[in-house]
């Protein structure tokens, strides 16, 4: 079990992975994670389940090597063991009834957000796409999103593909044009999410995010993950990940993934090429 | 003639223990257990035995050690507590056994926990594990490794059924091993005390959540004729004031799963990071708030304080906790009730807003009710807050076990002497159905619950 059978470079820092993990892959459903622990002294994380096979028994995760954790999951090879990787945690994204849908993916959270897709077009839905990089070589996931869209628009920051600008920017495109949105599911950085929500709150679009919240357990035993809605406060682990945009508190939630930015650093220049495990 | 008081506890001197996350209560020696054990005076009728919750023979494992039969001694402890090195660690003998000491009734009542931990330390140095024993029975599935999970597991194991744990985390052991600090419990014993546990024919399956990965009827498919939850009391409370997300602000549940669990009172080598204010403030004066207070102090904190709304007397916790905090130079502001958790621009905590109270007619629970004195506000100035004041039980159970009866606060319902369910062939015990209680009873709940589970597959055939 947690072996790796496929691995991928996407671009520089930007990995994917093929994982034999039976027992999840049975169960996943878009918008659920898994939680990841990869070395004997290392954090749990959590990860998205970017895809899955229920009869090859495996899931696939893709992921930026942002710090420690993700640097030492992406030096494992094909043929090394995650040491523990649990899930499928956190609740299935739930799809409103709708008749068309626009997706949109920032950065690794076209990962996230090709399994809603791809649910919401197997169910007859009309998906239309808009997945934004920094610049091109940081783009994945095209064909695949494609296959799963009506049709599918690319933004670049620098505009080395695509249009030149934020996936906002496309966005109020589609809807200045007239285009009838039911929802819009955004999954990215906090940042991108916060501004896709402020722009579809002013024209009532229902609003679909999946937030990458701080994670210890992601079973609803600490409440490291909490986040304001409203008045009230939920668990995105058990309660999410994806939550309603409109009423989320984002700048809260910006302010506490920086919770442990210095520590952060002390990890990352001591790792280095980490033992690794191998099954036996 | 007994002498009046126990035999003092050897500790480690404060100074250096506040620096250190090794054991603070080092142990009896071979000559002092035997001269507390004398102090027994071998009751006909011992009271000591009704108030210990799996009815270990108390003056039969003490007159073992009287004797210096060490290896009876641990034989009579371990045919009713699988885990007596634990047990004697942290029970509350104060509210337990030892309370109804008839030695307690004029002087000091006997160490009864002190003793059992003596015993089960010397086991482990001086008795070679017997190894791993296979059982090939009707399969029974085990959910959650707290104290309630082993014990019912390691009692149907015994019986020869074929068990297997499923446990939410990398390691087994539930609050022994995230909730409860090394230097409290020891983690290295913790993992040996579960491992002669798991020999006895066990299986382990870490990394599983009931109700994510499969659900209870998914076992029941997979062939599993009954199944136990000792899923415990995890999902941490707040406070719901004002200020609470602020970043420096903790479940004492999080707090302690970062330390314990993972190991971040040795990060950087460990990954897992921690923030510790320099004065931190606890609320709550349960266990779980001296353990959060205590560890902050070893994690550098210059000011620790215990913010409680009642005063001394009404304190859950454990009186050696209180009194190790104590010595620790834990500050306790009692009679004191947070109000509002105030931060900066940036978001990090810098006070908290308390109010004092006063007490005033008993409430429902039979303590004086604390009430707020009007304009009695104050701002203590912190930079870490930790949330102590209670936990609830996982809802992941429930919310994939239709079927499964629970109450309004999400305990699931459970007879108190089988732990039965309304779901046929589901059992549960400990802190899933009590709600956060004792080491000792989620064990004593664990063993009635095999002794059901065992006539149940008898009755079914
Ligand atoms: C439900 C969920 C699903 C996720 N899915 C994916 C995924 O599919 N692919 C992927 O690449 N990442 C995903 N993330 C984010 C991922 O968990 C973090 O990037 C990872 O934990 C960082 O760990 P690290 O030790 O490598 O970096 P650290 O050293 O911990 O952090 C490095 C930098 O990344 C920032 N950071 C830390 N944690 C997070 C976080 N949770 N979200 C955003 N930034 C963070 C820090 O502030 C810091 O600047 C998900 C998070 C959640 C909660
Ligand atoms: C900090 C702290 C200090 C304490 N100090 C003392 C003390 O000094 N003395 C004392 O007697 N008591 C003390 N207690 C209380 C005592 O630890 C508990 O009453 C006892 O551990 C309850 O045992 P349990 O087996 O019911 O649950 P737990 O110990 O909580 O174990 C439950 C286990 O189930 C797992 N689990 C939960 N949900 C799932 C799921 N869906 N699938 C799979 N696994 C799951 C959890 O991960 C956990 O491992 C303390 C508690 C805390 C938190
Ligand atoms: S298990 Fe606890 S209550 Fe029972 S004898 Fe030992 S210390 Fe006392
Ligand atoms: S009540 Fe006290 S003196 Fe009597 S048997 Fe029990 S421990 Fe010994
Ligand atoms: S990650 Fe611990 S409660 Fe959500």
């Amino acid at each position: 079990m947690n072996k790796i059978l496929e691995k991928k470079v996407l671009a520089p820092t930007l990995k994917q992975i093929v994982v034999n993990a039976p027992l999840i892959a049975r169960k996943a459903k878009a918008g659920q994670f898994v939680i990841l622990r990869v070395h004997e002294r290392g954090e749990r994380f959590p990860l998205t389940i970017a895809d899955y096979d229920r009869e090859k028994g495996t899931i696939t995760l893709i992921f930026q090597e942002v710090g420690a954790s993700t640097k030492l999951l992406g030096n494992l090879e094909v043929g090394d063991v995650i040491l523990d990787l649990v899930g499928p945690l956190g609740k299935a994204t739930k799809h409103p009834h709708a008749k068309r849908v626009v997706c949109i993916g920032g950065g690794v959270g076209v990962a996230p957000v090709y399994p809603e897709a791809k649910e919401l077009y197997e169910n007859g839905v009309e998906v239309i796409s808009i997945i934004g990089a920094r610049n091109k070589d940081l783009l994945f996931y095209v064909d695949e999103m494609k296959k799963v869209s009506k049709e599918l628009y690319i933004t670049t920051d620098d505009g080395s593909a695509g249009r030149k600008g934020f996936v906002t920017d496309a966005l109020k495109d589609l809807i200045l044009s007239g285009m009838e949105i039911d929802c819009v599911i955004a999954i990215g950085p906090m940042p991108m999410m916060k501004a896709v929500s402020n722009l579809t709150k002013e024209y009532g679009i229902y609003t679909i995010v999946s937030l990458n919240s701080l994670m210890v357990d992601g079973t609803g035993m600490c409440g490291g993950c909490r986040v304001t809605i409203g008045n009230e406060v939920k668990f995105a682990c058990i309660d999410g990940p994806a939550f309603e945009a409109h009423s989320i508190d984002f700048d809260e939630q910006m302010r506490r993934l920086r919770m442990y930015q210095e520590e952060e650093k002390l990890v990352d220049c001591k790792c280095g090429e980490a033992e690794k495990n191998v099954e036996n | 003639m007994s002498r009046t008081k126990k035999h003092p506890m050897p500790c480690q001197p404060v100074e250096e223990r506040i620096k250190n996350f090794s054991e603070v209560a080092l142990g009896y020696d071979e000559q002092t257990a035997i001269a507390e054990a004398k102090r027994c005076i071998q009751c006909k009728n011992p009271r000591c035995v009704q108030g210990c919750p799996v009815g270990i023979d108390i003056p039969q494992f003490i007159q073992k050690i009287a004797e210096g039969d060490f290896e009876s001694s641990i034989e009579i402890l371990k045919s009713k507590n699988s885990l007596p090195a634990i047990c004697g660690r942290v029970c509350p003998q104060e509210d337990q056994c030892e309370k109804l000491c008839v030695v307690g009734i004029k002087n000091e009542p006997v160490a009864i926990g002190r003793l059992e931990r003596f015993v089960a330390d010397w086991e482990r140095v001086n008795v070679k594990p017997k190894g791993k024993q296979v059982t090939e029975g009707k399969k029974v599935a085990v959910v959650g490794s707290g104290p309630a999970g082993l014990t019912c597991a390691g009692e149907l194991a015994k019986m020869g059924y074929k068990v297997t744990i499923f446990e939410a985390f990398h390691q087994p052991g539930g609050v022994l091993m995230y909730g409860i600090p090394e230097f409290r419990l020891p983690k290295k014993i913790v993992e040996e005390e579960i491992n002669s546990l798991l020999d006895l024919g066990v299986e382990l399956k870490t990394n599983v959540v009931i109700g994510q990965t499969i659900t209870i009827e998914e076992l029941f498919a997979e062939g599993y004729e009954a199944v136990f939850i000792g899923s415990g009391a995890g999902l941490p409370y707040f406070l719901n004031i004002p200020g609470e997300n602020l970043n420096g602000v903790y479940s004492a549940n999080e707090f302690l799963t970062r330390v314990n669990l993972m190991r971040a009172y040795l990060h950087p080598d460990w990954h897992t990071p921690i923030k510790v204010g320099k004065k931190v403030a606890v609320v709550g004066a349960g266990n779980v708030a001296m353990d959060a207070a205590r560890t902050a102090k070893r994690l550098g904190a210059e000011e620790v304080y215990i913010v409680y709304r009642r005063s001394e007397e009404e304190m859950p916790a454990r009186e050696e906790e209180v009194h190790h905090a104590k010595e620790e130079g834990i500050i306790f502001k009692l009679l004191t009730n947070p109000v509002e958790i105030l931060g900066n621009e940036e978001g990090w905590v810098t006070g908290l807003k308390c109010i004092k109270m006063e007490l005033g007619e008993p409430d429902s629970s039979g303590r004086r009710r604390p009430i707020p004195v009007e304009g009695s506000e104050f701002q203590l100035d912190v930079d870490g807050v930790i949330i102590a004041v209670g936990q609830g039980p996982n809802p992941l159970i429930p919310r994939s076990t239709p079927s499964l009866e629970t109450s309004k606060w999400g305990n699931i319902i459970a007879d108190e002497m089988t732990g039965k369910t309304s779901m046929e062939g589901v059992f549960a015990g400990g802190d899933v159905v009590t709600g956060a209680a004792t080491v000792i009873k989620a064990m004593g709940a664990g063993k009635n619950a095999a002794i059901a589970i065992d006539q149940y597959l008898k009755n079914k055939g």
